[in-house]
């Protein structure tokens, strides 16, 4: 009972602690500029703590988080444009790549703010629940779930630039100037977007703290390890992994509805293969298994993408992989595993210092 | 599953119930007590990008993809832009500042190319910035450099259709190279297209308008296919144009596409005497990557060649090689990037500022004796009066020019002047 008080304890600190950072120490230090980027760096962060509870304590490798993350930012940006365009009238991109006189069926829904909201996060649910179903269900695991998930991250990229005259094509929706009703030229707005991103996190991560707490999250853990024996225990792993997905799902489209104010464009390039294993790779190099581990991996990656690139904008990509070769080989647990090393190391310490004592005595 | 966690220990769920509860509270009672926070201290933070001139120098924006699929292209026209920097700063700089470039990687990546535009105006304060190649990098950044007004000088051919007030095109607009381009094929009888490009916003816009412009010139279309950027399965499309029998392909593919395309063009038993090929994306570089044995003969229509005569164009293609190497050939995006130099350089003199609404407001009328000839910027659409021209690819991997326009053609970015595009936009 003590031991769980203190990680309780611990707990309610590191949430408390990253809650100064974020919103009192991160907007004062940092520029109008700097802090949206670290909106951006947060978004991606949100999606690692799905990717955490799937990947790293379910074990389902989910390389294709891009399609989630598309979702939510479409559907977000979608309202956004409509909003934009003002009643009665047609996105811009439309008018200029379209023959259509008025909105398409699919998009009419997307002008009520309610749906539009409520579309970010339940669109990719109903997407992972009814994937999940399929693929769970027939007991594709490993590898195939991997591809699977690339192969539609894929497929959605390359139906999005297909379709030009009703989605923006390549170039995705791009020039958003509002949110709802608020300027996003402000930098106040700015501002008040980057401070939602950063709550909506820190949810996300009290929501996931709760699930791998849970029994629940015990049963996935068990899953993982050795799915035939909760077989035999009486428990259906398909569900088990079901809900982990769809979790993730849900967390990915929000961090995609959030990117879209924030950066102010969806496009495919956020969807396809690359940006799906970018995100998978955040986590990994912090530590998947790790809930901080996994959202400050994803942080640190996308900040030293940025870093790198201003300070070599011509060598950089080296720079970025020697540092995931460096990271992934020496510490395959992630960052993470080096806090892991330390309190072991440390405990051995005390235990070496203790025994001469003991000698004497 | 869901049955059995939430069937948990009555005495369990209380607390955490409680703690999530509690999470989300702290989460909301923050967020709101610092969004006050912000408001109040908006109004001394609210100020507009600087340009930077302190000092000798004055800071501009090179943004090209220096790494990713474009870069192959991209790192072409950054070398170009340094080198009309150099040159400028060896011969005193602008307004009695030196040049300092400050070149930052879009990664051929949409997004990035929007962060590196901030970065640039916000972190740096530039004066201008010269860059972009694709259409969807340049929407990307164009509300960055509306929304800032900052200025940007995009150096590539495009399918037009816009006309950004913080944007200067001074590569080709539609009417300046693909329009001349449809001219020339209906000139010499070839009326029966066929027509394949890559899956993005060019090849389809620029399709749209060739589609309009066949309709109203008696022109047919006999089929339309698109490949996805950088995909090199062409045996398919091969053999639909060979069995379409067409007179002409018009080709809008970007890249390495154009390398697989060429050679199952070839396998299929087409040439260009049985039906030529006209490019609009394959210059002096993209010649010497697909190889000349699958080109020669072929059309392209560009603005620039590196054969184009003039002694202004001989003084380029020397200073280039003589700064990148002697086998290093120069296209005309690269042509359109150095000119773009000179053209900000003229009008910041004219406005005696670096202003951006200034040095708009000095554009119209400024000339630059280009090494395509001399070009003209036209202030009401921002875009460049060019000459087109229409090349044939040699043996020898340069393209002589079979026809041009005779004198640089007024920029019509919507096409108002034609009356078969009144549908397009």
């Amino acid at each position: 009972m003590n031991v769980l008080k203190g990680r309780s304890v611990r707990a309610w600190a590191g949430f408390a602690g990253a809650a100064v950072l974020l919103f009192a120490i991160a907007p004062l230090a940092l520029s109008d500029f700097r802090l949206g980027l670290l909106a951006k760096y947060l978004c991606t962060a949100m999606v690692a703590v799905g990717i955490c509870l799937a990947w790293g304590r379910g074990g389902l490798l989910t390389l294709g988080q891009g399609v989630f993350f598309g979702l939510g930012g479409y559907a977000m940006a979608m309202h956004l444009k409509i909003a934009d365009a003002g009643p009665g009238n047609l996105p811009d991109f439309m008018q200029l790549y379209g023959t259509a006189t008025e909105l398409p069926w699919w998009w009419k829904p997307f002008e009520n703010p309610a749906f539009a909201l409520a579309a970010t996060v339940l669109l990719p649910m109903a997407v992972a629940a009814l994937l999940g179903l399929f693929i769970f269900r027939r007991r594709v695991k490993g590898a195939y779930f991997a591809i699977l998930s690339q192969a539609l991250a894929a497929a959605l990229a390359i139906w999005l630039i297909g379709q030009q005259a009703t989605t923006g094509g390549t170039n995705g929706l791009t020039d958003i100037q509002g949110f709802f009703g608020y300027s996003l030229d402000d930098p106040v707005n700015q501002r008040m977007v980057y401070f939602v991103i950063a709550a909506a996190l820190l949810l996300l991560m009290a929501i996931a703290r709760q699930l791998i707490n849970s029994r629940y999250g015990e049963l996935l853990v068990a899953v993982r390890d050795s799915e035939e024996r909760v077989r035999f225990l009486g428990y259906d792993p398909a569900n088990v992994k079901l809900v982990a997905y769809v979790v993730a799902a849900g967390m990915a489209g929000l961090a995609g509805a959030l990117f879209v104010p924030a950066v102010g464009i969806i496009s495919p390039a956020l969807i396809g293969i690359v940006p799906s294993i970018e995100f998978v790779i955040g986590a990994a190099v912090g530590g998947r298994a790790s809930l901080v581990g996994a959202v400050l991996g994803a942080i640190a990656v996308a900040w030293a993408k940025t870093a790198l690139s201003e300070e070599f904008p011509a060598a950089w990509t080296y720079f970025q992989g020697l540092l995931f070769i460096v990271a992934l080989a020496f510490l395959p647990g992630g960052l993470a595993s080096l806090a892991v090393l330390v309190r072991r190391r440390k405990a051995v310490e005390r235990k070496t210092a203790v025994i001469p004592v003991g000698e004497a005595a | 599953m869901s049955s059995g966690s939430s069937g948990s220990r009555s005495s369990r769920v209380p607390r955490r119930g409680f703690l999530a509860v509690g999470a989300a509270l702290t989460a909301v009672v923050t967020l709101s007590a610092c969004g006050a926070k912000t408001d109040a201290a908006g109004s001394s933070s609210d100020k507009a990008a600087k340009i930077d001139v302190s000092g000798d120098t004055v800071k501009v924006g090179l943004l090209n993809s220096l790494s990713g699929t474009m870069a192959i292209s991209e790192v072409t026209v950054r070398d170009s832009l340094k080198l009309a920097i150099d040159e400028i700063n060896a011969s005193g700089g602008v307004l009695g500042k030196k040049i300092k470039p400050i070149s930052e990687d879009g990664a051929s990546d949409w997004p990035t190319f929007a962060e590196k535009a901030q970065k640039l105006i916000k972190e740096d304060g530039v004066a201008a910035t010269f860059g972009c190649w694709t259409s969807a990098s340049r929407k990307a950044v164009k509300p960055v450099f509306e929304k800032n007004k900052s200025l940007l000088f995009y150096p590539v051919q495009y399918e037009g259709l816009e006309e950004s007030p913080y944007i200067f095109y001074t590569g080709a607009t539609t009417n300046q190279q693909i329009v001349p381009a449809l001219d020339y094929l209906k000139s010499k009888g070839l009326k029966k297209l066929y027509l394949v490009g890559s899956d993005y916003v060019f090849p389809r816009t620029a399709n749209k308008e060739i589609k309009a412009y066949a309709k109203a010139n008696g022109m047919t279309i006999l089929g339309e296919d698109y490949a996805p950027l950088g995909s090199t399965e062409f045996s398919t499309i091969a053999n639909k144009v060979k069995a379409s029998k067409a007179d002409a392909v018009f080709n809008t593919l970007n890249g390495d596409s154009n390398v697989a395309f060429f050679k199952e063009y070839k396998s299929a038993g087409l040439t260009a005497k049985s039906m030529p090929v006209v490019s609009v994306s394959i210059a002096e570089e993209e010649v010497k990557s697909i190889g000349t044995q699958y080109l020669a003969g072929q059309l392209t229509a560009w603005n620039y060649y590196q054969t184009t005569a003039g002694a202004a164009n001989a003084k380029f293609v020397k200073a280039y090689k003589a700064k990148y190497g002697q086998d290093k050939p120069t296209s005309d995006p690269m042509e359109a990037a150095y000119t773009s130099v000179y053209l900000w350089k003229a009008m910041v003199e004219k406005a005696k500022s670096f202003d951006p609404e200034k040095v708009k407001a000095a554009s119209d009328g400024i000339t630059f004796d280009a090494p395509e000839g001399k070009v003209t910027v036209d202030g009401a659409s921002q875009h460049v009066y060019k000459t087109a021209r229409i090349g044939e690819i040699g043996t020898d991997g340069q393209i002589k020019e079979v026809w041009n326009s005779g004198k640089p053609v007024k920029p019509d970015p919507f096409l108002k002047g034609y009356s078969w595009a009144s549908g397009l936009s």
